[in-house]
C-alpha cells in the first residue's frame, strides 16, 4: 500500500469522524442537560436531508438547502421537545427508550408518507464538485475537505458557545446541578428546549451535508445513529471533547480496518477469504473498540459520570 | 426423494387444504415489500402486477397483498396465513433473495406454486430446485454474468469488483468472474448498508484497473456513483440494472449518465406487449415504468396464460401450462429453461437524460438466449 | 385474590380459549398468531428477570435471541444433510430433536450471557444499554458476513423438529408446547422473585450499597440474573425459529432487542405477565393496523407513545392501579 493511498484513508477517516461529531455532539449535549436518551435523534438527520433535497429541487441553491435543513431539523426538534420530550426528563431510561424509539417509527413512516418511497436527489454544487490535488499528489475531493473543514469549524464554535457565552455556561451548570440552576432563576425548560433544538440543527444539518454524497432516503438515520452511539460512548456521555476525540477515532478505525484488515489477511489467504473475512471482522471492530474502552473505563474516556 | 417425504408430511400435518373450489378461480397472495426503505421494488412489482390483472378483465382471479416490511419472518408468518387462512393457490411478490430461501421451499412443499417477480437465490436454481417454483425475473447470477460478458466485449483485461458482503453479493462477484476472461486489478466487499464509499474509491484509484464491475442495490448504488463521479476517477463503469432502475435513478442524476449497465429489459424494447405496457403503466400510475414493474407485469400475464388452458386443481395440467410460458413477455422471446428458470436474451443499457427525466437505452447484446449455470444440478 | 392475580388468570384463560376457539372454527393462522405472541412473550419474560426484577436494561437481547435461533438452525441444518457438525476430535451430528436442541440454546446463549454480562456489568445506567447495544451489533455483523450458514440469506429448516408424540407441524399440538413452557417460565419467574435470590436482587436494585454492607455481591447477584434472563431468551430464539422453520440475522438487529423491551414496557415494567400482555397486543396491533394503511408504523408509534406519556405502568398498571408487585 502506498503512503498516498494510505494519507487518502486517512482523510477519509477524518471526514467520517468529523460528520459523526456533528451528530454526536447534539446527543451528548442533551444527554449531559437534560439526561436524556434519544433514540430519535437519526430521524432529525433524516428530516435535515430531506429538507435539503426538497429546497434544492426548488430553488437549485445548496446554501438555501442547507438553511433549509437547518431550520427544518431545529423546527421538527423544538416542536418534538415541547410536545413530548420534555414530559420524559424525570422518566428512566427505559420510557425515553420506548418513547424515542416510537418517534423514529412516526418520523420514518411520516416522511414516506410526505416524500414517498423512492430516494430523493441532492446533489453537491458546481463549485464544489471534482477533485482538487493536495500537496505530495493527492486527489482529493473538494467537497470532502469542505465537509472537514465545516465539521472543524463547528467543534470550534460550539467551544467557544459552551465556554464563553452565557448560555454556554447555563449550558455546563444544568450538566452540574439541574435543579441548582432553576433555583437560581434560569428559565430551565426554555434552556432545554434551546439546547435539544441545537443538537436537532447540527444532526439535520450533517444530514443535508452527508445527503449530498449519499441517498437521501428513509431511514437514513439509523445507522448514523449507532455509530453517534458508539461515539459518545467510547467520549463519555455529556462531554463535547469526549465526543470529538470519539468521532476522530471511531472514523478512523472504521475507515482503516476496512483497507488494512484485508490486506493483512491477504498475506495468509486467498484474496476472496481475505476480503470476506476482513471486512467482516472491520464491520464488528468499532463494537469491540467500545467495549474495550468501556471495560477499561466504564465511563468513556472523558465522561464524568454513569 | 426426501422433499416427496416432505409434502407428504406438511401436507398430512396440515390436514385442510383447499381442493374443491369448483369454479376453477384462482386465489393468489402477495408478499412484498410495502412498508420501511425497499418500499419502491414491491410498490413496482405490486403495480406491474395489478395492471395485468385489471387490464385481462379476468374476473376468476383474486389477489390478497400482504406487506412483509422486508422482514424475513414477518414473510414466513404471512406465507402461514395466506396458506392456512386464505387458502391460496399460487404465492408471489417477494423482492429480497433471503425472504424468498425463508419462504419458498415452505410454500411449494405444501403443494403450491410460487412464482418469483424478482428474487432468484442460486439455492433454489440448483439442487434446491422444485417444480412448483417458477422464476419470472432471473437467476441472480444472470445480469452480473452479462456484465462480465459486456466487459470481453468492451475489451476490458483488468476489472475492480467490488459488492456488499452478503450471499447475493459474493453471488455477484461470482456471477461476472464466471464469464470475464481478463484479469482483477481488486476485489473488495463492502459492509451491507454502506453509505460511504470514499476508501474504496480511493483504492481503485489506486488499482490501475481499466473498468470497475460493482453490485450495490438500492441506496448504496446512489452513494456510490455519486461519491465515484465526484472523486474524479475516470474508469468506466459497469453494473447490473439494479442500481440504475427507473426507481432511483432520478436520485443519482448526472452521476449516472453515460453508465453502461446490463438488464433482461428496458422500457424502449420494441415489441407490441412492450410498448403497450409502457404507455399503459405511464397512464395509470403517472411515472415510468421499472425493471420490477415489467417483472410484475410479466407474472400476472404468465399467471393468466395458465389459467387459460388449464384448472388451478389439476396440478399437473397447471405446472404444464406455466412451463410453456404461452404469454407475451415485455421482453420479447421468454422460456422457461428445465429448472423453470428463465431463458432470455440480456441487454446491455446505458443511461441517458430524455428531457429532465433520467433513464435507460439499449445499446447491444451482451447474452442471447441465456439461461443460468445451475439448471444442470436441477432434477425435479 | 389481589386484583392483578385476578389479570394474570384472565390472560391465561385467554391463551387457552383463543386457541381452542381457533382450532374449532379451523382459523390455523390465529393459532400461528398466538403462538408467536407466546414466543415473544417468552423472550420477554427473560428480560424481565434482567430488567425488572435486576433493574439491567439491556438493548442486546437480541444476541441471546438470535443465538438460539442459531442453536435450532445449525443443529436441524446438518440433521437435515447427515453432514455432521464436526467430525474431529470428536464427533458430534445435527440433530432434529426439540429437546436436544433447547438445551444447546439454553447452554450456548447461557454461556454468552454469562461472558457479556461478565463484561458489561462493569457498567451501569447509560453505559450498560450502551454496551449491550454494542455486543448485539457485534453478533448482527457477525451473522450476516459469516458465509457458513447463509449470511443474510438465512436458513431455512423444511420441516419442524421432533417433540415425541406430538406432530409439531399441526400448529396446535405445537402451540401447546410452546404454551406450557410459557407457563413453566412464569411459574419459574414467580418463584424466582420470591427466593431469597430475588428478594436480593430487588433489593440490590433499589440500593446496591445496602445490599453490599450485608456481605453480598451484586456484581455476583447481577451476573446471575442476566444469564438466567439470557437463557430464557436464548429458548425463545430456537422456539421462534422453529415457528418460522427459519432462522436470519434479523434475530440479532438491535430492533429486535428494541421490540422485546417494548413488550415490557407496553405490559407493565416489573410485572409477572407484563411481556405476555405486552406481546399479545403487538402482535393484535400489527396484526389489526396492518391491514389498515401501508403507513401503519405511523399509527403504532403515536400509539406506544401515548402508553409512554400517560399510562405509567403499562396495559397491567392502568387495569391493576399503581401497586407494583415486586416494588
Amino acid at each position: 500500500m502506498s503512503l498516498i493511498l494510505l494519507a487518502e484513508q486517512v482523510l477519509n477517516g477524518l471526514q467520517l469522524g468529523v460528520m459523526l461529531f456533528l451528530m454526536a455532539a447534539g446527543l451528548t449535549l442533551v444527554f449531559g442537560v437534560m439526561g436524556l436518551i434519544n433514540l430519535a435523534h437519526g430521524s432529525l438527520f433524516m428530516v435535515g436531508a430531506f429538507a435539503a433535497a426538497a429546497v434544492a429541487g426548488a430553488t437549485g441553491s445548496f446554501l438555501l438547502a442547507l438553511a433549509a435543513a437547518l431550520a427544518a431539523a431545529a423546527a421538527a426538534g423544538a416542536l418534538v421537545e415541547l410536545l413530548i420530550i420534555r414530559r420524559l426528563y424525570d422518566r428512566d431510561h427505559l420510557d425515553q427508550v420506548l418513547a424515542t424509539f416510537a418517534l423514529i417509527l412516526i418520523f420514518s413512516e411520516g416522511t414516506r408518507w410526505v416524500f414517498g418511497s423512492f430516494p430523493l436527489y441532492l446533489s453537491i454544487p458546481e463549485y464544489l464538485s471534482g477533485p482538487i490535488t493536495l500537496p505530495g499528489g493527492i486527489q482529493y475531493p473538494l467537497y470532502r475537505l469542505t465537509l472537514i473543514a465545516v465539521g472543524l469549524l463547528i467543534a470550534v464554535g460550539l467551544f467557544l458557545l459552551i465556554s464563553r457565552t452565557r448560555l454556554g455556561i447555563q449550558i455546563r451548570a444544568g450538566e452540574n446541578d439541574r435543579e441548582m440552576i432553576a433555583a437560581l432563576g434560569v428559565d430551565i425548560s426554555k434552556l432545554y428546549t434551546i439546547v435539544f433544538a441545537l443538537g436537532a440543527a447540527l444532526a439535520g444539518l450533517a444530514g443535508a451535508l452527508v445527503g449530498a454524497i449519499q441517498s437521501v432516503q428513509v431511514g437514513m438515520g439509523e445507522p448514523v445513529l449507532i455509530l453517534a452511539f458508539v461515539v459518545i460512548v467510547i467520549g463519555g456521555i455529556g462531554s463535547i471533547k469526549g465526543a470529538l476525540i470519539g468521532s476522530i477515532l471511531v472514523g478512523l478505525t472504521d475507515t482503516l480496518a476496512g483497507v488494512l484488515l484485508p490486506l493483512l489477511f491477504s498475506q495468509f489467504m486467498s484474496t476472496s477469504a481475505a476480503a470476506s473475512t476482513g471486512s467482516a471482522l472491520a464491520s464488528m471492530l468499532i463494537y469491540i473498540l467500545m467495549a474495550v474502552v468501556l471495560i477499561m473505563k466504564p465511563t468513556g474516556l472523558f465522561g464524568a459520570r454513569a | 426423494m426426501i422433499r416427496k417425504l416432505v409434502a407428504a408430511v406438511a401436507l398430512s400435518a396440515i390436514g385442510t387444504i383447499s381442493l374443491a373450489d369448483g369454479h376453477g378461480g384462482v386465489k393468489v397472495g402477495m408478499i412484498t415489500t410495502l412498508s420501511g426503505g425497499g418500499a419502491g421494488l414491491g410498490i413496482d412489482v405490486r403495480d406491474g402486477f395489478m395492471l395485468a390483472i385489471a387490464q385481462s378483465g379476468n374476473e376468476n382471479i383474486e389477489v390478497i397483498i400482504e406487506d412483509d416490511q422486508r422482514k424475513p419472518d414477518v414473510a414466513v408468518q404471512l406465507a402461514d396465513k395466506l396458506i392456512q387462512s386464505e387458502k391460496v393457490d399460487v404465492l408471489t411478490g417477494i423482492i429480497w433473495s433471503n425472504l424468498a430461501m425463508a419462504v419458498v421451499p415452505g410454500a411449494v412443499a405444501q403443494d403450491k406454486f410460487y412464482l418469483s417477480p424478482n428474487a432468484g437465490p442460486s439455492a433454489l436454481a440448483g439442487r434446491g430446485c422444485h417444480p412448483n417454483y417458477f422464476n419470472v425475473a432471473w437467476q441472480n447470477d444472470n445480469l452480473h454474468e452479462a456484465a462480465g460478458a459486456y466487459a470481453n466485449t468492451a475489451g476490458y483485461s483488468n476489472s475492480f469488483i467490488l459488492a456488499p458482503n452478503y450471499p447475493a453479493g459474493q453471488d455477484a462477484l461470482t456471477g461476472y468472474k464466471r464469464l470475464y476472461e481478463g484479469e482483477l486489478a481488486g476485489e473488495l466487499f463492502t459492509e451491507l448498508g454502506q453509505t460511504d464509499y470514499a476508501s474504496e474509491i480511493a483504492q481503485i484509484r489506486a488499482s490501475g484497473a481499466d473498468s470497475v464491475f460493482f453490485f450495490l442495490p438500492g441506496g448504496m448504488g446512489i452513494s456510490f456513483l455519486k461519491q465515484y463521479a465526484d472523486s474524479g476517477v475516470d474508469i468506466p463503469v459497469v453494473g447490473p440494472a439494479f442500481s440504475f432502475d427507473q426507481g432511483i435513478l432520478q436520485a443519482v442524476g448526472d452521476a449516472a449518465v453515460g453508465v453502461v449497465n446490463t438488464s433482461q429489459w428496458n422500457k424502449d424494447l420494441d415489441n407490441p406487449a412492450n410498448v403497450a405496457f409502457v404507455e399503459s403503466f405511464q397512464a395509470e400510475y403517472g411515472r415510468l415504468p421499472s425493471l420490477y414493474a415489467s417483472q410484475g407485469f410479466d407474472t400476472a400475464n404468465l399467471l393468466l396464460s395458465a389459467m387459460e388452458t388449464a384448472d388451478i386443481n389439476d396440478q399437473d395440467a397447471f405446472r404444464a401450462a406455466l412451463q410453456a410460458a404461452n404469454f407475451q413477455s415485455t421482453r420479447g422471446d421468454f422460456a422457461f429453461g428445465p429448472n423453470n428458470h428463465p431463458i432470455q436474451n440480456i441487454y446491455v443499457r446505458e443511461v441517458i437524460k430524455e428531457g429532465d427525466i433520467y433513464t435507460n437505452k439499449i445499446i447491444g447484446t451482451a447474452l442471447e438466449s441465456h439461461g443460468d449455470a445451475y439448471a444442470a444440478e436441477c432434477s425435479f | 385474590m389481589s386484583r392483578e392475580t385476578q389479570i394474570n388468570s384472565l390472560i391465561m384463560v385467554g391463551f387457552i380459549l383463543v386457541p381452542l376457539w381457533a382450532w374449532m372454527t379451523d382459523e390455523p393462522f390465529i393459532i400461528t398468531l398466538t403462538t408467536k405472541a407466546a414466543i415473544l412473550a417468552l423472550a420477554g419474560i427473560g428480560l424481565n428477570i434482567a430488567l425488572g426484577l435486576g433493574g439491567l436494561v439491556s438493548l442486546g437481547h437480541a444476541a441471546f435471541f438470535g443465538i438460539g435461533g442459531y442453536a435450532m438452525g445449525i443443529l436441524a441444518s446438518h440433521a437435515q444433510s447427515y453432514d455432521p457438525i464436526l467430525e474431529t476430535p470428536f464427533l458430534i451430528e445435527g440433530t432434529k430433536s426439540m429437546i436436544v436442541i433447547w438445551l444447546v440454546a439454553m447452554i450456548t446463549s447461557g454461556l454468552a450471557a454469562l461472558a457479556i454480562g461478565a463484561l458489561s456489568l462493569r457498567t451501569s445506567g447509560v453505559y450498560f444499554i450502551m454496551i449491550t447495544l454494542a455486543f448485539g451489533q457485534m453478533f448482527f455483523f457477525f451473522s450476516i458476513s459469516w458465509p457458513a450458514y447463509g449470511g443474510e440469506d438465512g436458513l431455512s429448516i423444511y420441516v419442524r423438529n421432533n417433540f415425541p408424540g406430538l406432530n409439531t407441524l399441526d400448529p396446535i399440538q405445537f402451540y401447546i408446547i410452546v404454551f406450557v413452557i410459557m407457563a413453566l417460565a412464569l411459574f419459574l419467574t414467580a418463584r424466582l422473585a420470591k427466593s431469597p435470590f430475588g428478594l436480593a436482587l430487588n433489593a440490590a436494585r433499589q440500593s446496591a450499597t445496602r445490599v453490599e454492607t450485608i456481605g453480598l455481591s451484586t456484581y455476583g447477584l447481577r451476573l446471575l440474573a442476566f444469564t438466567l434472563s439470557g437463557m430464557i431468551t436464548g429458548l425463545a430464539g430456537a422456539l421462534f425459529a422453529d415457528l418460522n422453520r427459519f432462522v436470519s440475522p434479523t434475530m440479532f438487529s438491535w430492533q429486535t432487542s428494541g421490540e422485546i423491551i417494548v413488550f415490557i414496557i407496553l405490559g407493565g415494567t416489573a410485572r409477572l405477565f407484563g411481556p405476555v400482555v405486552g406481546a399479545a397486543l403487538f402482535i393484535l396491533l400489527e396484526h389489526i393496523l396492518g391491514g389498515l394503511s401501508d403507513f401503519w408504523h405511523i399509527y403504532l408509534g403515536l400509539l406506544l407513545l401515548l402508553i409512554v406519556l400517560f399510562a405509567r405502568g403499562g396495559i397491567i398498571g392502568i387495569l391493576a392501579g399503581r401497586e407494583v408487585a415486586h416494588d
